[in-house]
């Protein structure tokens, strides 16, 4: 295997909306100084992570009269207090501008007759985001500064004294490892899909909502480097349309859908209006007896139907092809009839950008590894993100990654160190064993029942309790010793060992705060049996770190908007 | 839900497989297009609008309420024409505008 070295300044892992946006800002903000800005991405930026398919609006917008305030204080109210003020305050401050940025670079939104944004609500905005990430791939392609190396999955970081020095990775399809040496880091890798049984597991199992190829690398480096993690208990469970998994809100706020069980009964108020309040009433009515649960848009009239396939052909197209084909099934034209799609609650996700679990940063987006910066759904205490969230924390993030990386000196080219060479050798073994019992799809799934079965997933109604957790952290440990021994015929397999193993250091470290939350915050996206409702002893921060091989869980009291926070401990 | 790729119409061009996601494209031994993972596909029909000649087809799994309907992409300028084939022989054709935001 050949090896490559690559210096940089800024070295962003992810070129997502996050790692685009924040390569941008730090290509525009360092114009004209020389500054080496790298991407390191596993897939294309054209087409990654979760904008891939296109999304359907901008979900974080502070509308006509209304305030950065205004919508922290919704994010919070919806996560039951488990935010960081300071993160969301600064975050909603850039919403606007990021959405403006958006609409620079070409992504079509919709105005109203005034010649302002068209509102869906007081946060959402309409777009045409089919191409939303091909737009921000050519910004970032037109920086000379910023070099994009695609096709490369990063899987460890090199860590001293609790400082970055850069990042190891390896080619999806070239054999290559780099070694990548950087003054600032920043971690723009996403959330984490595909650590619990999804919906509908064998073949159709990356039929999920969060995209499958996002799996936790981030969380995993930082976990392993000792970095702090925080409110990952806090996971996020989607309402999606059954089958497809596309978007519901479409539906819902889109077009007016309302949420009804079988018996025809609106039921979300019965159980609250918060993200987790509708997941948890939509598991309770089907719990009851009174499932299927649907939306139902009652009066679409001529030709809005057709406008209602555009919307998810620009983002979620399956569920089109769904509604098509369920009009020829019933053999006649439904253009003016009404429309029900069945929803359910999706598996659960680590996901910093509608929920609060990630790493645990400063104000300035700097994580307890210093020069190392966390932006989008990868990083925690700052939820509601959303496209334009994410945006605004990478700017947050880029700025101050500049500011660092102008105090680091780079050493002169070394020879790589221990750490590179035990990365290496374990890559060469997975490559050269010349035979192996398990696969890794074995191995995934079985992490993902057993994540299902004693961790809370689908199949126990979200539901754990501590002799559940325990024996769910006892496999996850046999499954992390067992894909040591996984073989790997080429680099796309050696992915796939990657990614696997990442989500088993990120299972550990959920499962541990699982356990450490003692109470039921948040009952839609999981109740812990032996401890059901809020206590007030509940409202602060859940972190750990991994010592020693130990996961330590560290309780910090919480932050608040004015307050800046920096790590002291 | 994964994809087809139907081989007579592939001219081997590259484009789906730069363009996947997940790295789940491959050339086969005649320099066509082939899903290496089938199971692993997200559905997000990037290759589906990459592709030129019309070859890759994007279906639902029957564990997610398919009914063998196959889903194709044709651009044309901003216009983006998406063809459903349904088994009986039926077409549709939904076209969208790259220029107009969605109404929902
Ligand atoms: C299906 C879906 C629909 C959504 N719809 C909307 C919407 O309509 N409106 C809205 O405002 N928000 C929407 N969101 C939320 C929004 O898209 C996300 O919050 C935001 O894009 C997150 O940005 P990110 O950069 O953190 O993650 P991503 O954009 O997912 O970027 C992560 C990147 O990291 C790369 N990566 C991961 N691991 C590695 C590794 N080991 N090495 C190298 N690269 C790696 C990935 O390939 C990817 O490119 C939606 C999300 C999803 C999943
Ligand atoms: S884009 Fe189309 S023609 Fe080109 S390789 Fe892929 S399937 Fe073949
Ligand atoms: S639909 Fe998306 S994930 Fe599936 S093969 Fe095509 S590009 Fe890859």
């Amino acid at each position: 295997m050949d090896i490559r070295h690559i210096d940089a300044d800024i070295l962003i892992l992810g070129g997502g909306t996050a790692g685009c946006w924040a390569a941008l800002c730090a290509a525009r903000a360092s114009a004209g100084k020389g500054l080496r800005i790298v991407i390191a991405e596993k897939a294309r930026i054209e087409r990654s992570g979760c904008l891939a398919a296109g999304v359907n609006a901008i979900n974080a917008y502070i509308g006509e009269g209304r305030c950065p305030q205004d919508y922290v204080d919704y994010a919070r109210k919806d996560a039951a207090g488990i935010v960081r003020g300071d993160l969301l305050l600064s975050m909603a401050e850039g919403l606007n501008e990021s959405v403006r940025a958006l609409e620079a670079l070409g992504l079509v939104i919709l105005k109203d007759e005034t010649g302002g944004y068209a509102q869906r609500g007081w946060r959402n905005v309409k777009i045409n985001g089919e191409n939303i990430k091909p737009l921000l791939a050519a910004a970032v392609r037109a920086q000379d500064s910023v070099t994009v190396l695609e096709r490369v999955n990063v899987c460890s970081y090199l860590v001293e004294d609790d400082t970055i020095l850069g990042a190891v990775a390896f080619g999806v399809t070239e054999k290559v490892c780099y070694a990548l040496r950087a003054r600032a880091v920043i971690c723009a890798t996403g959330g984490a899909a595909g650590l619990y049984r999804p919906n509908s597991p064998g073949f159709a199992r990356h039929s999920m909502w969060y995209p499958p190829f996002n799996t936790g690398a981030g969380h995993a480096m930082g976990i392993l480097a000792g970095a702090e993690m925080t409110s990952l208990e806090m996971r996020f469970v989607a309402l999606r349309c059954k089958g497809s998994v596309a978007p519901a809100g479409t539906l819902a706020q889109g077009a007016g859908a309302r949420q009804m069980n079988s018996l025809g009964q609106v039921y979300e108020h019965v159980y609250g209006l918060t993200t987790a309040q509708r997941v948890y009433g939509t598991r309770q009515e089907e719990l009851e007896g009174r499932g299927p649960c649907v939306l139902r848009v009652d009066a679409l009239g001529p030709g809005e139907r057709e406008d209602l396939y555009k919307a998810y052909l620009n983002m979620a197209p399956l569920q089109t092809l769904r509604w098509v084909e369920e009009e020829a099934a019933a053999g006649e034209d439904m253009n003016a009839s009404s429309l029900g799609v069945a929803v359910e609650g999706t598996e659960p996700y680590v996901n910093g950008g509608h929920t609060a679990g990630g790493y645990w940063v400063d104000s300035r987006r700097q994580t307890s590894i210093r020069g190392l910066f966390a932006a989008g759904d990868v990083a925690g205490g700052s939820p509601q993100k959303y496209v334009s969230g994410a945006m605004a924390e990478a700017a947050i993030a880029a700025t101050a990654a500049l500011g660092y990386a102008r105090e680091v000196v780079l050493p002169a080219q070394e020879a790589p160190g221990a750490s590179f060479a035990a990365i290496f050798n374990e890559a060469r073994d997975f490559l050269e064993r010349p035979g192996a019992l398990f696969t890794v799809e074995q191995l995934e799934e079985a992490m993902q029942q057993n994540m299902d079965e004693y961790a809370g997933g689908i199949a126990s109604g979200y539901r754990y309790n501590d002799a559940q957790l325990d024996r769910a952290e006892e496999r996850v440990r046999e499954l992390t010793h067992l894909s040591g021994g996984l073989r790997a015929p080429d680099m796309r397999d050696l992915l796939r060992i990657y990614e696997l193993r990442e989500r088993l250091v990120l299972c550990r470290s959920l499962i541990a705060h699982l356990k450490a939350r003692r109470e039921s915050r948040w009952p839609g996206f999981g109740e812990h049996t032996q401890c059901p409702g809020s206590a007030a002893s509940g409202l602060r921060y859940v972190n750990s770190r991994l010592e020693k091989g130990e996961i330590r869980i560290i309780f910090r009291d919480l932050v608040s908007e004015g307050e800046c926070y920096e790590h002291s401990d | 839900m994964s994809i087809v790729i139907e081989q007579e119409s592939c001219n081997g061009c590259g484009r789906c497989l730069a363009v996947c996601p997940g790295a789940l494209l491959c050339a086969n031994a005649k320099g066509r297009a082939e899903i290496r993972y089938p199971a692993d596909c997200w559905s997000c029909a990037a290759c589906v609008k990459s592709c030129a000649r019309g070859a890759i087809a994007l279906y639902s799994a029957p564990a997610c309420g398919g009914r063998g309907g196959l889903l194709r992409a044709r651009r044309e300028g901003e216009i983006l024409h998406w063809v459903i084939s349904l088994p009986d022989g039926t077409q549709r054709t939904i076209s969208v505008d790259r220029r107009s935001a969605n109404r929902y």
